[in-house]
């Protein structure tokens, strides 16, 4: 499974993702997008996710795999 | 700052960093522990696994952890001691580079074995002090990683662990993306391990007298001592040392005792939660858990009952709302009207939805930044509205507990 991520320092909440992600992306009150649910992405819509990720026009959205049994980074 | 009081007997409030004489040089330091006995930097990931020893920074991450996974890149990783302490109502790092900036020294150099340099992250104001120890340390042949002080910025997010790493390695001290951690790749491409300079202190003890001494203080969950700032309506406000699992009632004791009655204690810091202020209730993780706390970074705020606790967070969210670094939209954005959101609500300027709309906006910012600025302000708003829902109740209808108490 792929996951979405947002490097938040880069978006500027130009909102293209949640246009083109909108399964899995809102926006929030200032444009920036917010996940529906989660940020993993479910296989049928990983053309979606790629396109939203190539579109970004501040290079702010990624995907990553999830590899399984890795703890999410610590802070 | 340091209040440091005898300690009545059976009470966990003990002394252990700030044990010796406190004079902060290199003779009474030696006298006192002796040199460091020599580790490779295996043995050094075991003696921190064996202890239970966890960063004091805030977080409470097992620090065995991020050695191994530093240690594991194979590459020689830079290594920063982070004295920034941004929090305001936090005074232990810095009282303790004035105190006992051995131990930290020493706890750095364990940390960095096999590093080719080591950094100091601390504010300017303590640089000269520091100066002085690290070149007579270096001349009494202690040292054998160089150490490079850097300084940190009078700012709240400065202390965060990727601002630490940024500005170790020469950018502005603000948080950075995650993707990649830093133990793996830090700002300057080398793997990176960042820890406070109260985990390196004890883990200076550890390497002395071992993890079985270590675990003799706190619970066998959460071992060892921690360094306390006690503040708010206590009479003798400072640094104090106990064992996790220490009550508040104890805390607040030998801060002095409460100079009013109470009606809630902040845990934690301005990312922590208020919970209660019972004085039976332990400074632990498991037993501050249900009131969304945890011992942070050692920080106690007593609250008189006169004091309205909306408008203490209020406050304390506008401050955080100001401290934002400027780089993450959802915490520009967000923090400043949930900040205003609350004020509203602590001056009973009352609408309806009020709270509703404060609950929504600590959610929507919550996990949206590179750093957890916007979550840990969530969380203090969270348990306000918890701990002073009685409050939240008056302040809707035009009254205030606190007025009534005065």
């Amino acid at each position: 499974m792929n996951r979405l991520h947002v490097d938040w320092t880069a978006c500027d909440g130009r909102g293209l993702c949640a246009e083109l992600l909108p399964e899995l992306l809102t926006e929030d009150d200032w444009g920036y997008p917010v996940p529906r649910a989660g940020m993993n992405v479910p296989p049928a819509l990983e053309p979606a996710a790629r396109q939203a990720v190539d579109r970004c026009p501040a290079l702010a959205l990624k995907l990553t795999r999830v590899s399984a049994g890795r703890a999410p980074a610590s802070s | 700052m340091t209040s440091a009081v005898e300690a009545p007997p059976g009470s966990r409030v003990q002394l252990r960093l700030l044990g010796g004489r406190n004079d902060g040089r290199l003779d009474s330091h030696l006298a006192q522990h002796g040199r460091l006995p020599v580790f490779d930097a295996n043995q050094i990931v075991g003696l921190a696994r064996d202890a239970g020893l966890t960063g004091r920074g805030g977080a409470g991450f097992p620090v065995w952890r991020k050695l191994s996974a530093v240690a594991a890149t194979g590459r020689p990783p830079v290594v920063i001691a982070n004295g920034a302490e941004g929090e305001p109502a936090s005074g232990k790092d810095r009282a303790l580079l004035a105190y006992a900036p051995n131990l930290v020294l020493d706890g750095l150099q364990l940390a960095a074995m096999g590093a080719q340099s080591a950094v100091l992250y601390a504010p300017a104001a303590a640089h000269r002090a520091l100066g002085e120890l690290i070149a007579a340390r270096r001349g009494a042949g202690l040292d054998r990683v160089p150490v490079r002080l850097v300084a940190a910025p009078d700012a709240f997010v400065a202390g965060e662990e990727t601002a630490a790493a940024a500005a170790a390695a020469g950018k502005a001290a603000v948080p950075g993306d995650k993707l990649v951690r830093i133990t793996e790749a830090g700002p300057g491409g080398a793997p990176t391990l960042v820890q406070n300079v109260e985990t390196l202190a004890h883990l200076a003890l550890i390497a002395r007298y071992g993890p079985g001494w270590f675990r003799t203080a706190g619970t066998p969950d959460e071992p060892g001592t921690f360094l306390a700032t006690v503040s708010g309506a206590v009479a003798a406000p400072g640094v104090l040392e106990a064992g996790y699992g220490v009550t508040l009632g104890e805390l607040i004791a030998a801060a002095g005792g409460a100079t009013a009655p109470l009606s809630a204690v902040l845990v934690g810091g301005y990312h922590g939660g208020w919970v209660p202020a019972e004085a039976a209730l332990p400074v632990s993780r498991a037993a501050l858990t249900p009131y969304g706390g945890s011992p942070g970074a050692g920080v106690i705020v007593a609250l008189p009952r006169s004091a309205c606790g909306l408008l203490e967070t209020a406050r304390i969210a506008g401050y955080l709302a100001g401290q934002v670094a400027g780089q993450c939209g959802p915490c520009i954005n967000g923090l400043p009207r949930l900040a205003s959101t609350l004020t509203d609500l602590a001056h009973r300027r009352a609408r309806p939805g009020l709270p509703a709309e404060v609950d929504r906006l600590a959610r929507l910012v919550t996990g949206r930044g590179a750093c957890r600025h916007p979550d840990g302000t969530a969380r203090l708003i969270h348990s306000a509205m918890r701990a002073f829902e009685a409050d939240v109740a008056a302040h809707l209808v035009g009254n205030c507990r606190a007025e009534e108490k005065r």
